[in-house]
């Protein structure tokens, strides 16, 4: 019998898909976020389950009004993904209705609006946490010290569920974030070496300080980022240019004013940096697809954080920068180009080769 | 030897052990041959003989047409029984003139043209005889390949590359002619240096075909002018501008040809074929190749007559063991799907593989998460999805403002996708849309051309009629004056 055939090859293909992709990057947070919900206890898992099932519920009654195929699309792994690095940063022991709302917010504005998986200009987790920041800015950086599950200090499953539900008020107990800490202090007029007093790098790199749900731990996510470089699921471009770009602006302006300017390694270990560098900056839709695109982007989101963090009103900059350089990809896209095999950077065919 | 970067690429599951250690066999001959009179790139062969002739093997059936054309041999000798339309080994299906050919089981030899001395001969010689012969590029290609032995005449060529790459998975016909027909193949390819006159040969093998590595090496060290070059395993090395790149350093400027910068590419099959062609005056009328994919029973590397049918292949590798998703003519990355098992091998037919559900792990196509997978395995340095996103918009200028045109369709960028996109299915659309587009474009202005020429002939005959009207009219009346 004869047919036509209606596909092109290639008739072979990596065993690959978006949903071992998405889970890959789940593995690499996995240590980091395990070792924060012990670290933050009770409340933070709450936290952590209540953000993911309003991901989830928003994605599923998003798609439904789409029309798409739900089990294909609600598998895929992309909102559990964007649910779980919205949670990472939150406060810890922040309010359910925190929770919720950031879920919305981030899976119908941040993605669905946009027409859904890989359609969306901004990285959804961070829409999810700006719109918070902006309208609750109270709850969204009351950070509490660590208190280590069934330590002492740490809420039981009952005190946690009303810490998360019932408004249980735990001012009290509120701490500072490092970066928070550091720049109120410099506002007052205190000299940079008193601001940081007690400041530990060591704590910081670790994570055993006060600060959002999975953002504290420096090394964990480090590991984590790096297992993504090694099963390429990431490239190293964004990573290295942005924290590249952070760090020796930082160790700049240190040099120019040591009162003034904390050095490059303390921005490295402080707030979501790290996090930002390989979980958030780096999502494939919103990034650019280029390496050299990506080197540009990186560096870009570094040095904005660094300006933000240092001059403007926010103790933390990394959201934002994250935001603002998700406008500027599909420029950077448009710009910045690999060039093509027989034709010059501008896209003329090479010159004839003249003879040897 | 130092080799050049080249970017890109990827590295396919290869499932090459599953013939590289069977030796060529030859398939019995069939009852039936069909012998298309297209089997090459160019112009259609013009059949010599008529239904009921009788012909030995070797004996031309169809002369070439035109420059860029090849003539078509007997296989064996027996009967033609007719010339019709039968089915193309092409995804589309198309029936094409055919030449059927009943094998009298004699297999009896015609008159060959008397042996070349190749280093004796003048060089046009050569390639007048491998054109004779029918010889075209045998890795898929199918470019009549007395052309690109002229190209010396045209170009100041000085590297012949041979490429014994084989970067395509599941074939291994080049690497058992390395190994088994090494004396041939080399012999060959200095054959083709002699009608090229060039006097630097490379032959490049990748690395994952140690044996004929091996003895490509020792066939050649008796001549200085060969070197033999392991490549890194990598896909798609055998593509010929990158092979060039990553041997000499030289990039082949867009839209020219690798003779542009000095350096021609054959294959070795092509090689052994031209030896075959030079030393004992056999035209191409059979060729290797592999028969392979898990829903096969037995896997083998087979030398076949041209014209047999691919269910006559399979039927001598045990059959099916499962049925197929795909029936292919080449590697499963720039391979084409055929139309079913009843189409011939032809000159071009490296492998022809059975592959099950699981050997092409099809998926359903999802959106695009930019990862930009594509773009790092790109060896053209091409952005695939933006072109892909521009084609499906039916922006084609755009697309080809990005490099469209430069995309050689090796499947890179398809193959890691992990999102099932079937980019190359979106070029292949781009770029004959962009042909079609093209042609409409031609013929408008061609009728936009002729409409001018006769609304200007109409013109000027009304001109014309009416001046001689007038003058006619003139002297008419002058005349009515004279008279008066």
């Amino acid at each position: 019998m004869i047919s036509t055939h209606d596909i092109s090859g290639p008739y072979a293909h990596q065993k690959t898909s978006i949903r071992r992709t998405m889970a890959l990057v789940m593995v690499a947070l996995l240590p980091a976020t395990l070792f924060n919900l012990w670290v933050f206890g009770w409340p933070a898992i709450n936290l952590l389950v209540l953000t993911l099932a309003a991901s989830l519920a928003t994605e599923a009654g998003c798609l439904a009004l789409a029309g798409k195929r739900l089990p294909l699309f609600l598998g895929d792994g992309s909102v559990v993904l964007t649910g779980w690095l919205l949670a990472m940063s939150l406060p810890p022991w922040a309010p359910w209705w925190i929770a919720v709302l950031g879920g919305v917010v981030s899976v119908a504005l941040g993605k669905h609006v946009f027409g859904g998986l890989g359609q969306n200009v901004f990285n959804p987790a961070m829409v999810g946490r700006v719109a918070l920041l902006i309208s609750f800015p109270l709850p969204m950086t009351m950070y509490v010290a660590p208190r280590p599950l069934f330590g002492a200090g740490s809420p039981g499953f009952v005190e946690g569920l009303s810490i998360t539900f019932g408004g249980w008020d735990y001012d009290a107990l509120s701490a500072a974030s490092t970066l928070g800490h550091v720049k109120t202090e410099l506002a007052r007029g205190v000299a940079l070496d008193q601001a940081m007093g007690g400041t530990d790098l060591m704590a910081l790199a670790m994570g055993t300080v006060p600060g959002s749900m999975g953002e504290t731990s420096a090394v964990l996510l480090l590991l984590g980022g790096l297992f993504l470089i090694a099963r390429r699921v990431i490239s190293w471009h964004i990573p290295v240019s942005m924290l590249g770009a952070l760090f020796a602006l930082a160790t700049l302006m240190h040099w120019v004013d040591p009162a003034r300017f904390p050095g490059g390694l303390y921005h490295l270990v402080t707030g979501a940096a790290v996090l930002g560098a390989f979980f958030i900056a780096t999502d494939l839709v919103t990034s650019p697809v280029t390496p050299p695109g990506q080197l540009v982007y990186g560096a870009g989101i570094g040095i904005l954080t660094y300006v933000i963090r240092t001059w403007a009103g926010f103790p933390e900059g990394i959201a934002f920068a994250v935001l603002l350089m998700n406008a500027m990809t599909p420029l950077i896209d448009r710009w910045v180009r690999p060039r093509v095999y027989g034709r010059t950077l501008r896209g003329e065919p090479l010159p004839p080769r003249r003879k040897a | 030897m130092k080799l050049f970067r080249i970017r890109g690429g990827i590295h396919p599951e290869y499932r090459k052990e599953m013939t590289a250690g069977k030796a060529i066999e030859p398939l019995p001959m069939p009852a039936l041959l069909h012998l298309p009179l297209q089997q090459h790139i160019g112009a259609p062969a013009v059949p010599v003989v008529a239904a009921g002739d009788r012909v030995r093997k070797g004996q031309l059936l169809a002369r070439a047409r035109g420059e860029i054309s090849a003539p078509v041999h007997a296989s064996t000798s027996g009967r033609v029984v007719d010339i019709l339309p039968f089915a193309a080994p092409h995804p589309s299906g198309l029936p094409q003139p055919t030449i059927l050919l009943e094998p009298d089981g004699l297999d009896e030899w015609t008159d060959l043209p008397p042996p070349l001395d190749p280093f004796a001969a003048p060089r046009e010689e050569i390639a007048r005889r491998v054109a004779e012969c029918g010889v075209v590029g045998m890795g898929g290609g199918t470019f009549p390949s007395a052309v690109k032995l002229d190209l010396g005449r045209k170009f100041p060529i000085d590297v012949l590359v041979i490429n014994g790459a084989e970067c395509e998975p599941y074939l291994t016909c080049d690497d058992r002619l390395m190994r088994e027909r090494t004396a041939e193949v080399v012999d060959g390819v200095r054959i083709m240096a002699r009608a090229l006159g060039v006097e630097r040969i490379v032959i490049a093998i990748e690395k994952n075909k140690p044996e004929a590595l091996a003895a490509m090496t020792a066939e050649s060290a008796a001549f200085a002018e060969i070197a033999v070059v392991p490549l890194p395993t990598r896909y798609p090395m055998g593509s010929e501008r990158h092979l060039v790149t990553a041997l000499t350093g030289r990039e082949t400027p867009a839209r020219k040809l690798t003779a542009d910068i000095g350096v021609v590419v054959h294959n070795i099959a092509t090689a052994r074929a031209v030896h075959h062609a030079v030393r004992l005056g056999r035209p191409l009328i059979s060729r290797v190749v592999t028969v392979s994919g898990r829903a096969v029973r037995e896997q083998k590397n087979l030398d076949v007559p041209l014209g047999t049918l691919v269910s006559q292949l399979i039927e001598f590798c045990g059959g099916l063991a499962e049925p197929p998703v795909h029936y292919l003519s080449g590697g499963p990355m720039m391979g084409q799907a055929m139309p079913g098992r009843e189409v011939p091998v032809v000159k071009g037919t490296s492998g022809i593989l059975a592959l099950t559900a699981a050997e092409a792990h099809e998926r359903d196509t999802m959106p695009c998460i930019r990862c930009g997978g594509c773009v790092t395995a790109c060896p053209c340095g091409l952005v695939p999805v933006e072109m892909a996103q521009m084609i499906r918009h039916e922006k084609l200028d755009a697309a080809a403002r990005i490099g469209l045109l430069d995309c050689l369709n090796c499947g890179s960028c398809a193959y890691v996708c992990p999102a099932h996109i079937p980019l190359v299915q979106y070029f292949n659309y781009g770029k004959g849309r962009l042909a079609a587009l093209q042609r409409d474009r031609r013929k408008q202005e061609m009728t936009k051309r002729l409409a001018e020429q006769r609304a200007e002939r109409v013109e000027r005959l009304d001109r014309e009629r009416k001046a001689k009207l007038a003058a006619a009219k003139k002297a008419a009346a002058e005349k009515q004056e004279g008279g008066a």
